[in-house]
């Protein structure tokens, strides 16, 4: 297993700021932030109502009419994704060997937008619980099942190998790209198109996070809130948007000539068996996921150059992740920059994981770490180096990314430059 | 390392509990009648597969009940039957060693569409605070790995009806990456107003209102197929782990597994199942001789079944291996589809003694496959194969094998 090893050759980013890896990577290193107030619905009575929302045209995109109709926002994210990471990694469809190529993507609340759109018409305005089904789209059922998001971006690579969606909340983003990685390793796959989606700034989403007090109420300085380890965080800020690799396997990769980003080089999963929504401030079991990805990867603390936090900006995330830096990583927790991008692009639930792996692996590429936007005051219990403001220039060879999601789930993943072990 | 499976527990149309399912399964009593859970009178479909003996209230904690919905608490049921029915108590096995990993499909359908529809109707402040999760996909995975303490990796597949294998197979890979004892399977709900509607826009529900005509898989007058609901939830074990704790000989080993995908609509390539099914067999280090029956994924809609009897007569040669479609008896599952059909594979073979469709059951001409018909067929089933699909192209295929001589 340990023979074949896993690397990201393409990338596309679909997020709030711009379209494209390019204009991703300006908004993260000017410290900018990409929150304003919700224009997608009227929210208008809503708790929160600010968001990280793309300016998304799937017709300048290049979407069909047909495309546009018949997908959700989340699978078009998914799908101009999916087009710009082979463009990335120099491949077309054709020359993917079809059966060796499979779709892993990730999602927490699937096509959710389209669902609810649809709802208000079948129920003529929440008027009939008994649905009019005369009026169902034909592609009602693609949206009812997640299942459709992992359909469309396989249509889009051609791939008629092991395709899967994933869906483990706010860590499917990490999660997707993990088991794409494995089924690599494993030998099922020689090319995975991996990654995550999600559109869920809509009415229903937003009322879900208000009633239990999750996003933030800061309604009237949007572009400042979102506040990761600061101490006048008031809640996530929602976001939305999907992140797409071409993931193969390294010697394949290097006999075609392709562009390495990074080599995933450790992955684990654990647990808190704890509480749907709640953490525990130790953080003890993503302490235990970093462990064993560590552990996998043969990677030491010393050896990581830059964490890419969870971040997700409520008080008991940033407390818990802290505490697990600090119990997997010892002293080393105490040097190693972290940040959190979720301060200028929000949280996108499922496709945030694979957004950061983006940013984690062009950390690594362009070697700078990305800062914390709104770090004004630090939370005098997260005393960690969270790279307030400004972005750093450093060598990076190894990143830890990090995910926490409702259900308990904790996930740790590690990317590496190839020249780590020479170094 | 061997993946054996070693307790098993089922909610379905069939029953609640293995034994209920299984001698429903063997005497041939179909579940499908008129749809119970709501007025279904205005609608074309009015049939489905409903597991009329469930009350939540008395299967379920109370304070459970009201933060899940229908789907969880049927996943609750099925993984506390299958840890009691494995001899597991999950206090005593390490928390990082237990793994969670269950198909899902259209999520918390009932649940959601009572909450949207108070948004739309009442205005969002009236969202209620455990809409946030009991919707999505992952709420079973999680409410199980919560309430049995279960501090290991956690999955969730949603790759439509195909899921169910996938997950399975999740569980494997779990085990090999080090777990002991994972919790695997699925269930599904999607019987209201608009998980039914949503599902009626694909066009492949039967319309037919003859409970005992209008879900034929492979049949000539085959005219879709109905929904239904429960699943079935599977101890999935490293078989040392089963040997040392003294849990007897286990259910079946998971053997093989592949996955495929198909080409898009119009592409004019060829469908992929026969290549999941020939990979699985690789994977289980078999050749089709070995398999002793197989499970079909039984769509009831012509082109679904031509492709899936191709793709079996194929594999195993004209007539080549008994086939089996007990789904004719539940609906379309989704999620708990393949983990029913898994138990259903498993008990097949611990009675050697293959499902049969009822005697007048007229099989396509153009189908070379041997659909068992008649009284169930009594031989030795040492491997069983189940298949499966997922609505826009999921095949997936799993072998399982007798454990010991």
């Amino acid at each position: 297993m340990d023979t074949r090893r896993v690397v990201i050759t393409g990338v596309g980013v679909v997020a709030p700021g711009g379209i494209g890896t390019k204009a991703f990577w300006e908004l993260l290193t000017s410290g900018k932030t990409a929150t304003r107030s919700i224009s997608l619905f009227d929210a208008t009575g809503f708790r929160s109502r600010v968001a990280a929302e793309c300016d998304f045209d799937p017709a300048r995109e290049g979407l069909s009419p047909q495309e546009i109709r018949r997908m959700d926002r989340a699978a078009q994210f998914a799908v101009v994704c999916t087009r710009d990471a082979l463009a990335d990694s120099g491949l077309t469809r054709d020359d993917l060997p079809a059966n060796r190529t499979g779709v892993s993507l990730g999602s927490a609340v699937g096509c959710t937008m389209g669902l609810e759109e649809e709802y208000v018409v079948l129920s003529d305005g929440g008027r009939n619980w008994l649905v009019d089904s005369t009026y169902g789209v034909p592609h009602l059922y693609g949206y009812m099942v997640p299942s459709t998001l992992a359909v469309e971006t396989a249509w889009a690579c051609g791939a008629e190998g092991p395709v899967a969606l994933i869906s483990t909340g706010c860590t499917s983003g990490l999660d997707s790209v993990g088991y794409g990685a494995q089924l690599i390793h494993e030998g099922s796959a020689d090319v995975m198109i991996a990654g995550a989606t999600d559109a869920p700034i809509s009415p229903i989403t937003s009322a879900c996070f208000d009633a239990i007090r999750a996003t933030t109420p800061q309604n009237d300085d949007p572009e400042h809130a979102s506040r990761p380890f600061d101490r006048d965080r008031k809640g996530f800020v929602l976001g939305e948007g999907s992140a797409v690799f071409v993931l193969e396997e390294l010697g394949r990769a290097r006999a075609r000539g392709a562009h390495i980003y990074a080599e995933v080089t450790g992955f684990a999963t654990r647990s808190n068996a704890f509480h749907m929504t709640g953490l525990k401030p130790d953080g003890r079991e993503m302490a235990e996921a970093i462990r064993v990805a560590m552990e996998r990867a043969r990677i030491r603390p010393e050896d990581i150059d830059y964490i890419n936090a969870h971040g997700s900006g409520t008080k008991q995330n940033d407390r818990h992740e802290t505490a697990a830096f600090k119990a997997s990583l010892g002293h080393r927790a105490y040097e190693v920059p972290v940040s959190s991008i979720k301060s200028m692009v929000g949280h996108s639930l499922g496709a945030i994981g694979s957004i950061e792996i983006a940013a984690s692996i062009l950390a690594i590429e362009r070697g700078v770490v990305p800062p914390t936007a709104n770090l004004d005051t630090p939370d005098p219990e997260c005393d960690l180096d969270y790279v307030p403001h400004t972005a750093r220039e450093q060598r990076v060879r190894t990143v830890l990314t990090v995910g926490s999601g409702f259900g308990g789930f904790q996930t740790a993943m590690l990317l590496s430059s190839l020249d780590r072990l020479a170094a | 390392m061997t993946a054996v499976i070693t307790g098993l527990g089922v909610v379905a149309p069939t029953g609640i509990g293995i034994e209920e399912h299984w001698s429903s399964v063997l005497a041939g009593d179909t579940a499908i009648k008129p749809i119970s859970r709501f007025d279904a009178s205005s609608y074309p479909v009015r049939l489905a597969g409903e597991v009329r003996e469930f009350d939540a209230a008395e299967r379920v904690p109370s304070l459970l009940v009201p933060q899940t919905d229908h789907w969880t608490h049927m996943g609750f049921l099925t993984a506390e039957m299958a840890l009691a029915d494995a001899r597991i108590d999950p206090a005593e096995v390490p928390e990082y060693d237990m793994a969670v990993v269950t198909a899902a499909s259209s999520g918390g359908t009932e649940f959601g569409q009572r909450e949207i529809q108070k948004l739309w109707s009442k205005g969002s402040r009236t969202v209620g605070a455990y809409q946030s999760i009991a919707w999505f996909y992952a709420a079973s995975t999680g409410q199980i790995s919560i309430r049995h303490g279960m501090r290991g990796p956690c999955g969730v597949i949603a790759n439509e009806q195909a899921g169910g294998l996938d997950a399975v197979a999740q569980a494997r890979r779990m085990l090999r990456n080090g777990a002991k004892v994972v919790v695997s399977g699925g269930t599904d709900a999607s019987l209201c107003p608009y998980g039914l509607t949503a599902q009626l826009s694909t066009g492949l529900l039967s319309r037919d209102s003859d409970p005992a005509r209008a879900f034929r898989p492979f049949s000539e007058d085959a005219c879709g197929y109905l929904p239904g609901e429960g699943g079935s939830k599977l101890i999935v074990e490293d078989a040392e782990h089963a040997a040392s704790r003294g849990a007897g000989t286990p259910y079946g080993e998971v053997a093989g597994y592949a996955a495929t995908f198909d080409p898009p609509p119009g592409s004019g390539r060829p469908p992929t199942l026969r290549g999941a099914i020939e990979n699985a067999l690789a994977d289980a280090g078999i050749t089709p001789a070995d398999v002793d029956v197989v499970f079909a994924d039984a769509m009831g809609e012509a082109g679904a079944d031509r492709d899936e009897a191709e793709a079996i007569s194929a594999v195993f040669g004209p007539e080549g291996v008994p086939v089996a479609a007990p789904k004719v008896l539940t609906g379309r599952m989704y999620a708990g589809g393949a983990p029913l059909d898994i138990v259903t594979a498993l008990l097949t073979i611990r009675d050697g003694v293959v499902p049969a469709l009822p005697e007048d059951w007229e099989i396509h001409p153009g189908y070379r496959i041997d659909l068992v018909r008649g009284a169930p067929r009594r031989m030795p089933v040492r491997t069983a194969l189940v298949l499966a699909r997922g609505y826009g192209g999921f095949n997936a295929a799993l072998v399982l094998r007798a454990c010991g001589t």
